[in-house]
């Protein structure tokens, strides 16, 4: 099987499409980014809370809503979350610049969401909460009658069939049969009760710590363009440096603009990603630029725009398969990688369409049309540098 | 032959890096062995996570506050007249003497460069007045100090929750902040309250009290509260002493490190108290202290509120009691008194708890969409290059296995990025062969032999891929030093996955084209689809 036989097509040729393409998307980014949603900062970066939930049924977003507005907090985004619907992201923004407060909003939204929601109805003044209570909890209500040791372990062996076999939450105190006696049974359904929630993670962030990721993810970003357009000068010319590097800034602008777009929260992970991405794109680039130096090589008689068009043809099926079959599995990360992943998964998706195209419609043409500008200007044919190292 | 032998002793060698030697046959025993090597992190396992700032400033303050007290007796001793004093709270590292007399300048000058010199830089002001200012050397000192103190105190705490591995350690992101991790706690608030608690705990001599106000605190003084006294309130248990105030003599007769431990124990009226054991040196200076001021009246301080005062009835050696504790907190005072007082405050900048659930999902999927990405791509080198493809797919599968098996000899942490790491790896080193293969195929197509083609493409190609995988490692490096956590471990697995395929696609793809060439007739056609 062989897809690409023996291409060839005038890609320069077609340059103005291209740049028309380019443009449409990285101004839509553009403009969404500076007038629209703008960039929508995760938790990681701008600080804040984030509780995670699960309930025994899809809850109503809005009873939730309610409830933690009663509690007095009323800027929280709810989101519903995971394949069944579920669970709920609660995220607050940090407003207190105050470290003593990093806590209380994960604390005031466990204990709205317990007031109102009680699977067995029974009131809970005083007691335990059985489906988020920690094995310390458990154990000091147990050691009265059990002692400290045996205590311990019946609150671990209760704690493990909750997470592990139960999905981290029970419904009913029957479910307990069989793992604990009666007489601790009964101890139990006196000293606690069901709240039909489960806070399985939660995660705060300081102002101070978002300040500091931001800062961080843009060095990181800067840097890693920096290194490579070193790396490309010193290996090529330091037009294919400049080249590639705009074109991987294209990508990096373009996935921002569809994070923007989309109005989808940059996390720590998605900077992961967009640094991947820069690399991935680059592979590409240089894929080209390597073959464009080769044939220079072996042809210095023809002009410099058949020489990048055969360049690009013969990488063609290279650069169309390595994009597929990436893809590909980016896809699978995408499809069967989870909530977590799914930032991560769409920038990469993204990401490889924009970098492939790049490499071939931007830091190509960008080559060849540098080269004719200082043609011009000093009333010479374009050439372009061969490049300083590398064999033929 | 040699090479043969040598890909499968890499082979052997790393799929023990994954395994070890597992302990039985069964798929739980390969299990538990794989587990064992390749740690998960944080967000996989479940646990709690949490940054730190420690505020070092605070113990800079402290040794100022100290040599604020010893430059006073040093001035009285010499006779000179003069107050000591710290005139910024935000500059803890400047002390002020003021109201030297003028005639004796030079003596003062003396005294306090021979005294305090050499941690000092001591300049003179306007109207007779010194100002001393800590060396930038000195005061980096203490701040690393008070770092490597907390970090160590907060391990002896945390480990006294349990037998897990805690990662207690500096922090990179800013300074003066601590990195802890708990792997499998999920317990917040018990874990806040055994880290957080400073339990400063200090004996302090009584200058006056109980008072009803602050303000009748300052006036029991003469309006204004002397600089070696500090107001402190009451937050012992007595119900008649809620919300007064005492005046204390600043400096401490004995703090912190000078409580060996203390021991939750119970009263005559089986009410739970402490009792605080002085180390050696302090006991001395303690039995000093109260076999001189018998009769007057000292003040237990934990945290900054005085919890019990009482008169001194007899000298006390190194054995002391406190009353007015509940149970919990003669306990946790104990726990902190034995593992040392934190020499600063601490404040939380970061704190995530993913529970147990949450991590086992994200296992289940990011698996399932590794195996699920791999096959399509293995399938697809299968379709397109026939006979190189499975070529390609054992050099992918080879590619896996070492990756996996640095990792276990390392014993990295995989995280949920990590896995990614590892499917974008997967991703990726498939581009080494397709770039590859792709070249072979041009060459067949230009009329070359089969060994001519592969000696030619993996030639021409292997230029490509050095370049390739150098820039990709650009960015890896650079995520690695500025990533923190789990970015880190996606950085690493990038890398390691990079190396790896360097060796796979290039080595032992062209040593299996090799061994197939030798075995072909001369003008049979090689099998790349």
């Amino acid at each position: 099987m062989e897809l690409f036989r023996g291409v060839n097509i005038d890609w320069l040729g077609k340059k103005w499409y291209f740049l028309a393409f380019s443009l449409v998307f990285s101004v839509s980014g553009l403009f969404s980014i500076l007038l629209w949603h703008h960039i929508n900062l995760g938790v990681d970066f701008r600080g804040g809370t984030l509780v995670y939930v699960q309930f025994q049924q899809p809850p109503d977003v809005d009873k939730v809503r309610q409830a933690i507005d009663r509690a007095g907090i009323h800027d929280a985004r709810i989101q519903p979350y995971g394949t069944s619907r579920d669970q709920v992201i609660i995220s607050l923004a940090q407003k207190e610049t105050q470290d003593a407060a990093l806590d209380s909003g994960r604390e005031i939204i466990v204990r709205a969401l317990s007031a109102n929601y009680s699977a067995t109805g029974a009131t809970s003044q005083g007691k335990i909460d059985l489906d988020n209570a920690g094995k310390g909890q458990l154990t000091q209500l147990l050691e009265g009658s059990l002692g400290a040791a045996r205590a311990g372990q019946v609150a671990q062996a209760i704690l493990d069939h909750r997470d592990h076999d139960l999905n981290g939450m029970f419904t009913s105190f029957g479910q307990l049969n069989g793992l604990v006696d009666a007489p601790t049974l009964a101890q139990l359904q006196q000293g606690t009760y069901i709240s039909g929630f489960h806070v399985f993670g939660a995660e705060i962030i300081g102002p101070q710590v978002g300040a500091l990721l931001r800062r961080q993810a843009l060095l990181a970003t800067l840097y890693s363009l920096l290194g490579m357009l070193v790396y490309l000068w010193f290996r090529f010319e330091l037009i294919y440096g400049v080249a590639a590097v705009v074109a991987v800034f294209h990508d990096t602008l373009i996935t921002i603009g569809a994070f923007s777009l989309t109005n989808q929260e940059i996390t720590l992970t998605v900077i992961a990603a967009i640094l991947t991405l820069i690399g991935y794109s680059m592979n590409d680039t240089i894929v080209v630029f390597d073959r464009i130096r080769e044939n220079l090589r072996l042809s210095r008689r023809e002009t410099l725009t058949t020489v990048v068009n055969r360049s690009i043809n013969q990488t063609l099926s290279r650069t169309v398969l390595t994009s597929g079959l990436t893809f590909l599995t980016v896809l699978s990360l995408y499809l069967f990688g989870g909530e977590v992943l799914h930032g991560f998964s769409f920038a990469l998706v993204v990401g490889i369409l924009i970098g492939t195209y790049s490499s071939i419609a931007v830091a190509a043409p960008m080559l060849v049309a540098y080269q004719e500008w200082r043609a011009n200007r000093q009333g010479r044919g374009a050439v372009l540098p061969v490049g300083k190292r590398g064999k033929s | 032959m040699r090479r043969t032998l040598f890909i499968l002793a890499v082979l052997l060698v790393f799929v023990y890096g994954i395994f070890g030697i597992p302990k039985g046959v069964g798929l739980s025993a390969w299990k538990t062995a794989l587990t064992d090597r390749i740690h998960l992190g944080l967000d996989l396992k479940g646990g709690i996570h949490l940054v730190l700032q420690v505020m070092v400033d605070e113990a800079v303050s402290a040794e100022t506050d100290n040599a604020v007290a010893r430059i006073q007796a040093d001035l009285q001793q010499g006779g000179f007249p003069g107050t000591v004093l710290k005139p910024d709270p935000k500059q803890p590292q400047i002390i002020e003497v003021h109201g030297t007399p003028a005639d004796k300048a030079s003596d003062v000058r003396n005294l306090l460069d021979t005294r305090y010199g050499t941690q000092y830089t001591v300049s003179s002001g306007p109207n007779n007045s010194w100002t001393l200012t800590m060396k930038q050397t000195e005061v980096q000192a203490i701040q690393q100090r008070a770092l490597q103190q907390s970090i160590d105190t907060i391990r002896t705490r945390v480990d006294s929750l349990g037998n897990f591995e805690p990662v207690i350690q500096e922090y990179n992101l800013g300074t003066n902040q601590i990195l802890v991790e708990l792997p499998g706690m999920d317990d917040l608030s018990r874990v806040r309250d055994i880290i957080q608690s400073t339990a400063r705990l200090e004996i302090h001599l009584v200058v006056g009290g109980p008072f009803s106000s602050e303000a009748a605190a300052a006036q029991s003084t003469g309006g204004t509260i002397p600089p070696d006294n500090e107001v402190l309130p009451y937050g012992g248990s007595e119900p008649e002493l809620q919300g007064q105030y005492y005046v204390l003599q600043r400096l401490p007769i004995v703090a912190g490190d000078d409580f060996r431990d203390a021991q939750p124990s119970v009263d005559e009226n089986g009410r739970p108290d402490a009792t605080f054991i002085l180390n050696r040196a302090a006991g001395d200076r303690f039995y000093q202290f109260t076999s001189s001021n018998i009769g007057k009246a000292l003040a237990i301080v934990l945290e900054n509120r005085v919890q019990e005062a009482a008169n001194i009835q007899q000298a006390i050696r190194d054995q002391g009691r406190i009353t007015g504790l509940g149970k919990d907190k003669a306990q946790n005072l104990s726990l902190m008194l034995r593992t040392g007082a934190l020499p600063a405050s601490i404040h939380y900048l970061q704190e995530s708890v993913v529970g147990p659930s949450l991590g086992a999902d994200s296992i289940r999927k990011g698996v399932m969409a590794s195996i699920v990405g791999m096959l399509a791509v293995m399938i697809f080198m299968l379709i397109y290059y026939h006979g190189a493809g499975i070529n390609a797919d054992l050099a992918l599968l080879l590619n896996l296995i070492i990756l996996l098996g640095f990792m276990g000899f390392t014993s990295s942490t995989l995280t949920l990025p990590g896995i990614a790491g590892v499917i974008l790896t997967i991703g990726m080193g498939v581009d080494s062969n397709v770039l590859i293969f792709e070249r072979i195929r041009e060459e067949l197509r230009a009329g070359k032999s089969a060994a001519a083609a592969v000696e030619q493409g993996f030639a021409h190609a292997w230029v490509t891929i050095v370049d390739t995988h150098v820039t990709t490692i650009v960015s890896a490096a650079i995520l690695f030093l500025f990533g923190t956590g789990p970015v880190k471990g996606f950085a690493v697995t990038l890398t390691f996955g990079l190396l790896a395929n360097l060796f796979t696609a290039v080595f032992v793809s062209r040593h299996i084209f090799d061994s197939i060439l030798k075995r072909k007739q001369r003008g049979e056609a090689l099998s790349i689809g």
